[in-house]
């Protein structure tokens, strides 16, 4: 007895079940949530890569204090979704692998650092706390990038 | 997201904001884990409208935040470690939608965004290590694109 027999008319557009998916939303919204209200800050993710690069590149958009400012919380940030997932694999004992292969995994992640940057935030930058702080920036460019990224992945096998 | 600001509250609160973002950080791993979205395949299977998993760990997470963006400055009067409510200072131009264009095309080809390809490190998926040295790439691309124009955020 699956949830899917309760309510069979879900089992089309989730082939793969439904309540993890929305179960996992939840645990972000309230990761996101726990840093706003204790900081004021909507954290998004993508930050993290700039904010590191102010460690090491003398570059001077790299320079501004507000990548000193963020660095640290935005490492340790990092370091807890990792820790998060390391969690959840070791509770579970779930091995996950992806046969997605290195050159599109490379390729794809310079296309999204960049892209992602220049934007002004991520899925979860302009996705999840964009929409949520009712920002109308996020509300173009979610469409935009959902809209991309289907016709992308559609064109290629 | 926004300049951090300069206040007494903020400087005295290093550390309790930095475990805050851990803590934070470590629902979202979770979360990104137990919704599969560490898993390229998965997110693809989204794109290639297959499943639609993904709109419901999105609007889960929306959803959530929604709520808890709305009502907490209403209810407090500031963050409970200090500071202030902030307001992303974004923009609304050319770039956002040109960077959008090409943050989509990125996610299309790989199935992977920032805060996955992170977790997924996590998550076992040692593959994934490509994909946060693209995004490092990208966003050094970005720093020295925005360095040259002399243009800040």
């Amino acid at each position: 007895m699956t949830v899917l027999s309760v309510f069979p008319a879900l089992s089309g557009p989730f082939p793969n079940g439904w309540a993890h998916y929305l179960a996992g939303g939840v645990l972000i919204g309230a990761g996101v949530s726990l840093i706003y209200v204790a900081t004021g800050t909507a954290a998004g993710t993508s930050s993290f890569f700039s904010a590191q690069w102010s460690w090491f590149s003398r570059l001077s958009f790299f320079g501004h204090a507000r990548w000193r400012q963020e660095r640290f919380w935005r490492l340790a940030y990092a370091l807890g979704l990792i820790a998060g997932a390391f969690f959840w694999r070791m509770g579970t004992g779930v091995r996950l692998t992806t046969a997605v292969a290195p050159w599109r995994l490379l390729v794809g992640g310079l296309l999204a650092g960049f892209g992602t940057r220049l934007s002004g935030g991520c899925t979860a930058g302009h996705g999840i706390c964009g929409i949520a702080s009712l920002k109308r920036e996020s509300f173009v460019a979610v469409p935009v990038f959902l809209l991309t990224a289907i016709v992308i992945a559609h064109l290629l096998p | 997201m926004s300049l951090t600001p300069k206040n007494r509250d903020v400087e005295t609160s290093f550390w309790p904001r930095a475990l805050c973002a851990l803590a934070g950080g470590i629902l979202f791993g979770l979360g990104l884990a137990v919704s599969r979205m560490v898993r390229p395949e998965i997110v693809l299977e989204f794109l290639r409208l297959r499943d639609m998993g993904l709109l419901l760990v999105l609007g889960g997470a929306t959803g959530t935040c929604l709520l808890v963006f709305q009502l907490a400055p209403r209810a407090l009067k500031k963050p409970l470690l200090g500071g202030i409510f902030e307001r992303h200072p974004g923009h609304l131009d050319k770039r956002t939608i040109v960077g959008a264009a090409i943050f989509g095309a990125g996610w299309g080809l790989c199935g992977v965004c920032p805060g996955p390809a992170i977790a997924g490190l996590g998550a076992g998926l040692w593959p994934l290590a490509w994909a946060v040295l693209g995004l490092l790439a990208g966003a050094w691309l970005h720093g020295f694109y925005a360095s040259r124009s002399d243009r800040f955020s």
